[in-house]
Formats: structure tokens, sequence, C-alpha cells
């Protein structure tokens, strides 16, 4: 009986919204320069995906807390810089703690301040709901991302290296494809993706 | 001057900032939908993107004088916010003609990660003031390239083929691209930047 009241509270809604139903790369199409130029090993995958989280949630937290006092003409200045303030401290923390992962990343942890992701949550939902739902909503996000940043580096990574968080998987023999390591199969496989999720929600797109 | 030459060419076609390195996915995808609206925000890429480049230039001089470099990140984007607006106001009184022919993807253009991420390169690369702009004017005409082939492609696929209906829109999109980055692969080797 609690399950079934808890499928109509905001709380559900509003984290089924951001992991699955409108899942903001796979429905919404945003923020996928990071989730592909970097989905070619799990384990920056996985670095990436929690540093944008933090990101989107302690951003529309800020923005949220400020939303009223935020004068409408300049906003979009200051969500960037609020942004900008929090991406900086991501890059200061994984250069000093993860020097190998940051160096991989290279220029695309700076990039995470122009991901349209965060700037999107914070227009279309941080500034119009309180705090508490903020919060549920950029975690939401944050691990619709991550979900499925690690689920394309999985296969991207199986198929270019044979190996999965350096563990070996595939057979021995197996010949390695090198396109899935470069930015063609980084498009080919989100554009699969995107294909099977559709038809699988039967969440098609409407042509204008 | 060959060295410039070599990065120009560079990062048209063998280092190009969209299919090589991924950089503006979201407006390549969202405006690709029209040839004539894919070579408006073209050109205004190329525009804001050699320009800003120039300017973050020496502010990056700046803060490394003052030894501030962390927070290059930061001043950068508050300078492309404020060209963009100022090119904006700019190209509104003086111009107009040309404004009317970017129309609304101006202001769009503080979110492509090309802008910013054209910045954070030459600042890794450690490029001299000639370097940058020969990379940045380069970097943006390659992604001039993408996105008007991409459009080309989809103008003529929206009229003339049956795709499958989970596919359509922005799916057959990726892969258009994945094979148009499968044949900019082949300009590997041709210039080292």
């Amino acid at each position: 009986m609690k399950l079934i009241r808890l499928k109509y509270t905001k709380w559900f809604n509003i984290s089924r919204d951001g992991i699955s139903k409108n899942n903001p790369i796979l429905i919404g199409v945003l923020g996928i320069c990071s989730a592909l130029a970097i989905t070619n090993r799990v384990d920056n995958a996985i670095a990436m995906g929690i540093g944008v989280t933090f990101v989107i949630i302690a951003s529309s937290l800020v923005v949220s807390l400020i939303r009223d006092f935020i004068p409408s003409r300049v906003r979009m200045v200051t969500y960037m810089v609020i942004i900008s303030t929090f991406v900086i401290s991501v890059q200061m923390f994984m250069e000093g703690f993860f020097p190998q992962i940051a160096e991989e990343l290279g220029a695309y942890v700076g990039l995470i301040i122009t991901n349209c992701i965060v700037m999107g949550r914070a227009e279309a939902f941080a500034s119009k709901n309180p705090i508490k739902y903020t919060f549920v909503d950029g975690l939401a996000n944050g691990l619709g991302y991550l979900f499925v940043l690690v689920s394309i580096a999985v296969v991207r990574e199986a198929l270019a290296f044979g190996t999965i968080l350096d563990m070996r998987v595939m057979p021995n023999g197996w010949v390695n494809w090198t396109v899935m390591a470069i930015a063609p199969g980084g498009f080919f496989i989100l554009g699969l993706y995107i294909w099977f999720m559709r038809e699988l929600s039967k969440n098609y797109e409407v042509q204008s | 001057m060959l060295e410039l030459l070599e990065i120009f060419f560079g990062s048209i076609l063998d280092h190009n900032i969209a299919l090589a390195y991924i950089l503006g996915m979201c407006p390549l995808i969202a405006i690709s939908t029209s040839l004539r609206n894919a070579k408006g925000m073209g050109l205004a890429v190329i525009f804001v993107v050699t320009i800003t480049a120039m300017i973050n230039y020496p502010i990056y001089l700046l803060l490394q004088q003052t030894e501030t470099t962390q927070l290059h990140l930061l001043v950068f984007i508050i300078t492309i916010a404020a060209t963009v607006q100022f090119l904006e106001m700019f190209l509104e009184k003086f111009i107009p003609k040309m404004y009317n022919a970017f129309g609304i993807f101006l202001p769009l253009i503080t979110v492509n990660c090309v802008v910013l991420g054209v910045s954070l390169f030459f600042v890794n690369r450690q490029y001299t003031f000639l370097e940058t702009t020969a990379f940045s004017f380069g970097s943006a005409v390659g992604w001039f390239l993408a996105i008007v082939l991409l459009a080309a492609v989809r103008e003529k696929m929206a009229k003339n083929s049956d795709i499958p209906k989970g596919l359509a829109g922005k799916g057959i999109a990726f892969i258009i691209l994945g094979i148009l980055s499968l044949a900019f692969v082949g300009f590997t080797g041709l210039a080292s930047i």
C-alpha cells in the first residue's frame, strides 16, 4: 500500500523524470560533448559522472537559495559564475587527489561549465522550486547522466581494449576495435543507445 | 609562417574540433535541421571564437603574471559572456545587416563549448599569440564545415529516406556524425598541432 502511495508523490516523480523518463542525455540530448569525448575508459566516465553530479547539485542548491534575489536580466551571468566556482573546486580536487585521471580528462573538466545539463537544471528547475525538491532533481539528473556515461563506457572499453576497469573480459585472441577508442565509436554507440531506449519506452520524437 | 599554416589546416581537417574532439555538440545537433540556420550559426561561431580567443590570450598572460592561473576558467567564461554581449550591441548599432543575419544565434553562443574549449586548449598547448589566432580561426572553420555537412545530409534525409521511428530526429544525427567523423579520421597525420 505504501509503495503505491509513493508512486504519486512529487519526490518520486522528480527522481523518475531525471533518471529515466526525461533522461538528460538519451531523451533531452544535452551535455553530449563530455558524454562522448571521455567515455572510452570506464574509470574516466565514473570520475566525470561524479564531478558533474556534484556540480549540478551544488549549483542548483545555490541558485534555488538565492532565486528571489537574482534580477532576471543578469541571471545567466550569475548562473555562470556560480557554476564555474564549483567547477574550479572539482578541478582542483581532481588534480590534488587523482592526478592521473585529471590528466586524461584534460580540458574536459573545465568544460563542465558549458555542459548544458547544469545550466538547464538551474534555469528550468532550480530558479522556480524550493531547495528540497531542487536537491532531488539535481541528484536524479546527475545519476541519470552518470548511468548513461558508464554504460556507454563499458561497451566502448570492452570493444576497444578488451577490458573493463583494466580487468580482462574478452577472450584471448580478441582483436581490438580501434574505432571504438576514437570519436566515431562514441557517435555510433550513443546513436544506437538512443534508438534502443526510445524503442523500449515507445517514446518517439515528434517530428515538426 | 609555414607552422601557422600547418596549425590552421590541421585544426580544420586532422584535429577537427567537432568531429575529433567532440565539442559544441548541443548546438550542432539542435540547429542542423536546416541548412540555412546551420550556415548562420556556423558564421557566428567563426566570428566569436576567433575574437574571444584573441581577447583571452592577453588576459591569460596577465593572470600568469599575477600568479592566479587557477582562476582562468572563471575569468574566461566572464570574458566570453561580456564579449558576446558587447558584439551584439555593437553589431546592432553599426552593422545591422550582419546583426539580422546572425539573429538569435549570437546569445546562444555563450553556452557553446567550442568557444571555451578553444581558450582552454591554447592554455594546455602553450601557444604563442599568432598560433592561438591560427588555431582558433581554423577550429571555428572546422566547426562550420561539420555543421554545414551534417545539415545538408539531414535535410536531404528528412525528405527522401525511411528512417525507423525510434531513430528519427536526433538518433540518426549521431549515426551521420559517426560516419562523417570516420571520414575525417582519414586525414590523420596530415599536420601536427
